[in-house]
């Protein structure tokens, strides 16, 4: 089974700030980490990998300082990670980002076997749109399987897994056959922290990086600011709505009397025939 | 378990810990540095100021590259009083070229030079602490970490893991420090806006000054700090651990009282705090340090006391232990004697450094640190002369003669007399001076 896991590296939200004249996220000198979701896409591809032995290979597109993120997956025993960094491909939307890593995916299985399986998060913690996983999963024409928070079941040889994806309204058991783009919440799985062997092994280990001069067919008016028609016309802080509140005293029937009167304008005391 | 074995572990990778693994992996040797931060100098802190001699040593002309604040050009002294301060200051231009000393954070400094061992070959280990040593026949064989299958053997282990050191301990090199051996130290950075840093301190761009602080520590033994970084400051103090036991004082009462102080406020005025940090200081001295080696081991830096508290220097004595220590496993690792005698190499290179005769030369001031005697010289004496000063230079119709009589009664009534004002300058010019 080969394995695919996209990941993100996202600032610190511990450590954000807002500029407060322009409203939008201070990036500079803030502490990268992998998005929060992602982490559990790892642990899941990795728990398969313990189980029925799989090929696991994460993916992020990135600045070159995200080689940290992806060392840090193969610490805890992903096969390999790539890096998918290029000038060109800055400024991405979601548009242009699943345009890039489904090529990637692609030549993830031209290297090392066809992917049955691609773990992304349900979403970011800074670009928060939740549409990279799904927009990729309609690139590449795999089934997708959003919110995923348990597989039940998978069965190595015949392609089968169940799932549960948890919904507003409450949870869907879902039958189906690989290859299949899964998108995960926390409640998956708890990520493991490294072994030893593992630090060692990441901390010799160099991420491969794909530029656009890796992939044969791209189309160039697809990737980075070209390709991204999202514009950020205005951001801004929802003003908080005020609401007023009135504290009633007295007895606790007078405190009853007054409220009835002020929601529906009638007195109590006639219509209970009180005192 | 894992089943790579290592020529030499390294333990914190601080100055210490990254100067010995970048000496052993420049010898050729397969190095492991384990940092239990998330990366070094991630939760490390000092005052700071950073030494060009020994850094550079490792590392010609590193001030280039490495990320340092200002250089420094000025240092001052003050003996505070109540809402008072005797100053005394040096200012050379020559400490610009080549630099003498720098502002520093450890925060960027530590990762800056403990990469430089990565480059040499050094494999880092971060977010992993070691937990014990593994002993076997009474010798040092790798330790334990806090990690799955966290064993790591190797033929010598070199203990740098600070002031608290756990392996220190666990070996048996020393006790835990007693409270007259450590200082508790609190640290504010500041953020100010560079102009005002450069104009309230009358500095140049990329020039530094530090001020040490005297006084005002509520008669126990301290000393506070306050430096110049590019854009921030930091104010801090740090006070014997037996007085604050003595006096049930929390060190940031201390720090609150200094930054009340109308010198010192003026200075730090419309700063924004951006760090609090609180870290321990080891103050034994010569005659605290452990024994440096054993079997299959060294220790050096803060873990074996390797602090000149009077000149503030711990880091470049910490860079020198790590050296001498790297340089000794690479010459016991040709001869394979990994024993005691072999690395006995090691405690003799250090006492022929500049660590032993240093931290020796003031092995008697440890006895100025504790009270009754630390009361008078931390507390009363910085009072007093500013109440000499006050006297002697106040012009009230008095004759000079007077005035400099009362100067001087202000003194001896801190000694307790002439004679023992003498005695009391004898005894602090021995602790100086070995
Ligand atoms: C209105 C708006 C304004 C924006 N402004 C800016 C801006 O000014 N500057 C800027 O840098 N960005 C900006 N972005 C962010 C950028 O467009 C997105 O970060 C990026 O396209 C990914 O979208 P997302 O973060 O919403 O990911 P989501 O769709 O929320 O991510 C879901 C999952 O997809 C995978 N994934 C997402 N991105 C990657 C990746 N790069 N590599 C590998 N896997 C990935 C992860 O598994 C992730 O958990 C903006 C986005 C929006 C919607
Ligand atoms: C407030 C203050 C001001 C100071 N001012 C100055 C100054 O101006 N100039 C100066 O030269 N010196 C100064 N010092 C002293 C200086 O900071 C120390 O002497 C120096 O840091 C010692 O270096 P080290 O490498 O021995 O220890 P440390 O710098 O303490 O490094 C030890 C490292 O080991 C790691 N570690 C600890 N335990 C473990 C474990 N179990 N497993 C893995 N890793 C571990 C720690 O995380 C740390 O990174 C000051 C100290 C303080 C507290």
């Amino acid at each position: 089974m080969h394995i695919v896991v996209c990941i993100k590296q996202v600032p610190d939200s511990k450590e954000i700030k807002i500029d407060p004249k322009t409203n939008t996220l201070m990036r500079q000198g803030v502490p990268a980490v992998v998005n929060y979701y992602d982490m559990h896409g790892v642990e899941e591809a990795l728990r398969i990998k313990d189980k029925y032995g799989a090929r696991v290979t994460v993916i992020t597109m990135g600045p070159p300082s995200a080689d940290k993120a992806l060392k840090q997956c193969i610490s805890l025993g992903a096969d390999e990670g790539v890096l998918v960094s290029d000038r060109a491909f800055a400024g991405a939307d979601t548009l242009a980002t699943s345009y890039v890593l489904a090529s990637a995916i692609y030549k993830a299985a031209d290297t090392w076997g066809p992917v049955d399986m691609i773990f992304a998060g349900k979403q970011t913690s800074d670009g928060d749109t939740g549409q990279v996983g799904p927009g990729i999963a309609c690139r590449i024409d795999y089934e997708q399987l959003t919110y995923v928070q348990q597989i039940e079941d998978i069965n190595p040889d015949t392609g089968e897994l169940i799932v549960h994806r948890h919904l507003e309204d409450g949870v869907e058991r879902v039958k189906t056959r690989t290859p299949v783009l899964i998108t995960v919440v926390t409640e998956l799985n708890t990520p493991r922290r490294a072994s030893l062997p593992g630090m060692l092994r990441a901390a010799r280990y160099t991420p491969i990086v794909w530029t656009t001069n890796d992939f044969e067919e791209l189309d160039r008016s697809k990737i980075g600011l070209r390709g991204s028609p999202t514009i950020v016309s205005k951001t801004w802080v929802p003003e908080p709505k005020h609401v007023s509140t009135d504290m009633l005293t007295g007895t606790g029937n007078e405190v009853a009397a007054t409220l009835v009167e002020n929601l529906f304008g009638t007195e109590l005391k006639h219509s209970l025939g009180w005192a | 378990m894992a089943d790579e074995r290592f020529d030499v572990v390294v333990v914190g990778a601080g100055p210490a810990g990254a100067a010995a693994a970048l000496t052993a992996a420049r010898g050729g040797l397969k190095v492991a540095l384990i940092e239990r931060g998330e990366y070094p100098g991630a939760k490390n802190t000092f005052g700071g100021v950073l030494y060009r001699k020994q850094i550079e040593q490792l590392i010609p002309e590193f001030w280039k590259s490495a990320p340092l604040e200002r250089t420094v050009v000025e240092q001052r002294l003050w003996l505070l009083a109540k809402e008072s301060a005797v100053t005394v200051s040096y200012r050379d231009d020559r400490f610009n070229d080549p630099p003498n000393c720098w502002t520093g954070q450890r925060s960027k400094f530590d990762q800056w030079f403990a990469a430089q061992a990565e480059a040499a070959g050094a494999v880092p280990i971060y977010e992993t602490a070691v937990t014990d040593a593994i002993i076997e026949d009474g010798r040092v064989v790798g330790v334990v970490t806090d990690r799955d299958d966290g064993e790591l053997r190797a033929n010598l282990v070199i203990i740098a893991d600070g002031v608290n050191s756990l392996l220190g301990k666990r070996l048996r090199a020393h006790r835990e420090w007693k409270p007259d051996q450590v200082s508790l130290a609190v640290k504010e950075v500041i953020a100010l806006p560079r102009e005002k840093i450069q104009d309230r301190f009358n500095l140049d761009k990329s020039e530094g000054c530090t001020i040490e602080l005297v006084g005002e520590t509520m008669g126990m033994a301290g000393l506070g700090f306050l430096y110049t970084n590019t854009d921030t400051l930091s104010l801090g103090v740090g006070v014997m651990v037996s007085d604050l036991k003595r006096l049930r004082v929390k060190p940031y009462e201390v720090l609150n009282g200094l930054k009340q102080h109308p010198m010192i406020q003026r200075l730090i005025e419309g700063g924004e705090v951006k760090e609090y940090a609180g870290h321990l200081i080891p103050e034994g001295g010569y005659t605290a340090m452990p024994s440096l080696s054993g079997d299959g081991w060294m220790i050096c830096g803060d873990a074996a006391q390797m602090v000149n508290a009077v000149h503030r220097e711990g880091t470049n004595l910490a860079v020198e232990s790590g050296r001498l220590a790297g340089e000794t496993a690479v010459a016991v690792h040709e001869r394979e004697d990994f024993s005691s005698a072999g690395l006995q190499r090691y405690t003799d290179a250090v006492r022929k450094s500049i660590i032993h005769k240093d931290l020796k030369k003031y092995k008697g001031l440890h006895g100025l640190l504790s009270f009754p005697e630390s009361e008078k010289l931390f507390g009363q004496l910085p009072q007093a002369v500013n109440d000499a000063l006050f006297e002697f230079l106040s012009v009230d119709g008095e004759p000079k003669r007077d005035k400099q009589k009362q100067a001087f009664r202000k003194l001896e009534g801190v000694a307790g007399g002439r004679m023992d004002l003498v005695r009391m300058a004898l005894k602090g010019w021995r602790a100086m001076n070995g």
